[in-house]
């Protein structure tokens, strides 16, 4: 039997989904009797495969959150927003209430301590969107998980919905958004 | 026995007594008190109907328009049964949408409340809530008490559907202990009538137009300190969300504790009219 590909990211997330999907502790085995990651921090894999799931962490914060998301929206059969951050733009969408220039010079030129202040401008380095957006702002969402992070409960339920191909269902006791 | 014909609907004078005074919600009866408006009747009967610019003594405001419900026209001629039995008449087309917060409640309302339809509805109207303001829960003292947030989980809400407005709102810390944060505020209007009406302070209102319409401090300088504003006044405790707070008191009950951790919102709501409290007259 042909184990269903899995891949996960975050984005501008804190890796606390991750985190919580690792809750799962043991029956992560089970999970993976029937499931295989593809790219994901847990994987060594840089680019995202055809996959059957993408799980998305983390709100859109710089131009490679969306290029990154892109890949996933078009190897992943079902895309997932996982966590507040993916949801809304979680806790990071508070500077949305401030100028992107004025964050990055409170932070680079008038932060305490900081020497030789400037904004960094590497072509390396992403450049910041004006505000941090959901995920889908910018893609097609199939499921949402909600919370900050979504329970190892949550997580599970969600796996053993998707990988048994019965339609994905959270309780009210599992629902949350904190 | 047939009785052709609309003219003999079923007003007989025996069944008007029968119904003198009670409403049927969701099949079933229950009493009222002439005067009183639908949600009041069910809220008292233990039926729960979600709302929350609602609150039982204050004066109805019909903002949130979570309570719609839908009347029923039972006005039928005998017959009618079996051909609705048999499809030929559709109940649906002969509804009317009202809110239960605004509509009196009249002898013999056919109701109905708890459908997959209006539910569906409710959540809509709740993530429109959701992304008109900047309800960041995870970073809200108010999460696990916040009836927004209760009532969204009430109706299976996973995500808020539209591209978030993120607006940028002023934050009013200026009293010592009450502080206001406009980013949540829902514009249920429940601080204004309460300060009005139960504290005879006034000291909301909302002002502006549109999307643009905000909650305003009715001081000089339009800021709380210069309010007559005090912790204890149901003005600041009857917030179903987390825009008007209480400093120095976040974070104090233990996630699990939460009043929604504990009870769902239908319990809260049915209790708060039931029990004679704060915010009855």
């Amino acid at each position: 039997m042909t184990r269903i590909r899995i891949a996960t990211t975050s984005l501008a997330g804190c890796f606390g989904c991750h985190m919580s999907l690792l809750d799962m502790d043991e029956r992560l085995v089970s999970i993976l009797e029937k499931a295989e990651f593809d790219r994901s921090p847990f994987t060594d894999i840089k680019h995202c495969g055809s996959c059957d799931i993408g799980l998305v962490e983390g709100g859109i914060c710089n131009e490679e959150n969306v290029h990154v998301l892109r890949e996933f929206r078009k190897n992943c059969k079902i895309l997932i927003a996982v966590g507040a951050c993916a949801i809304n733009g979680g806790v990071p969408a508070l500077r949305n209430s401030f100028q992107l220039r004025a964050c990055l010079e409170e932070v680079y030129l008038h932060g305490e301590g900081v020497e030789n202040p400037q904004i960094p401008n590497d072509a390396e380095l992403p450049l910041l969107l004006d505000k941090v957006y959901p995920i889908h702002e910018v893609v097609q969402v199939d499921f949402y998980l909600p919370g900050c992070p979504p329970s190892a409960d949550q997580f599970f339920r969600m796996f053993n919905d998707l990988i048994s191909g019965n339609e994905f269902s959270l309780p009210r006791k599992l629902l949350h958004f904190d | 026995m047939r009785r052709p014909g609309r003219a003999m609907m079923k007003t007989d004078n025996r069944q008007d007594q029968a119904v003198r005074n009670t409403i049927t919600i969701d099949g079933r009866e229950i009493p009222f008190q002439p005067g009183q408006t639908i949600i009041d009747a069910a809220l008292e009967a233990g039926i729960y109907i979600p709302h929350l610019c609602h609150r039982s003594g204050l004066s109805p405001h019909g903002s949130c328009r979570l309570c719609m419900v839908d009347i029923v026209d039972r006005t039928e001629t005998l017959g009618d049964s079996d051909r609705r039995r048999e499809g030929k008449i559709q109940e649906e087309t002969r509804s009317r949408s009202v809110a239960a917060c605004t509509m009196p409640a009249t002898a013999g309302q056919w109701i109905r409340n708890n459908t997959p339809e209006l539910n569906e509805a409710r959540k809509v109207i709740t993530q429109m809530l959701f992304t008109e303001g900047n309800h960041i829960c995870p970073s809200c003292e108010h999460s696990g008490n916040c009836t927004l947030q209760a009532v969204a989980y009430y109706l299976g809400m996973l995500d808020g559907h539209f591209p978030p407005f993120f607006p940028r709102r002023e934050l009013d810390a200026s009293h010592p202990t009450v502080m206001l944060d406009r980013d949540r505020c829902i514009l249920c209007e429940l601080c204004v009538r309460a300060s009005r009406e139960a504290d005879g302070k006034n000291v909301f209102a909302i002002a502006g137009r549109g999307t643009r319409a905000r909650l305003i401090v009715n001081s000089a300088s339009g800021m709380l300190v210069d309010s007559d504003i005090e912790m204890h006044d149901l003005a600041v405790h009857v917030c179903p969300v987390g825009a008007i707070l209480i400093k120095e008191q976040g974070y104090r009950v233990p996630i699990g504790q939460r009043t929604f951790d504990l009870h769902q919102v239908e319990e809260i709501d049915l209790r708060k009219t039931i029990l004679p409290e704060m915010g009855q007259k």
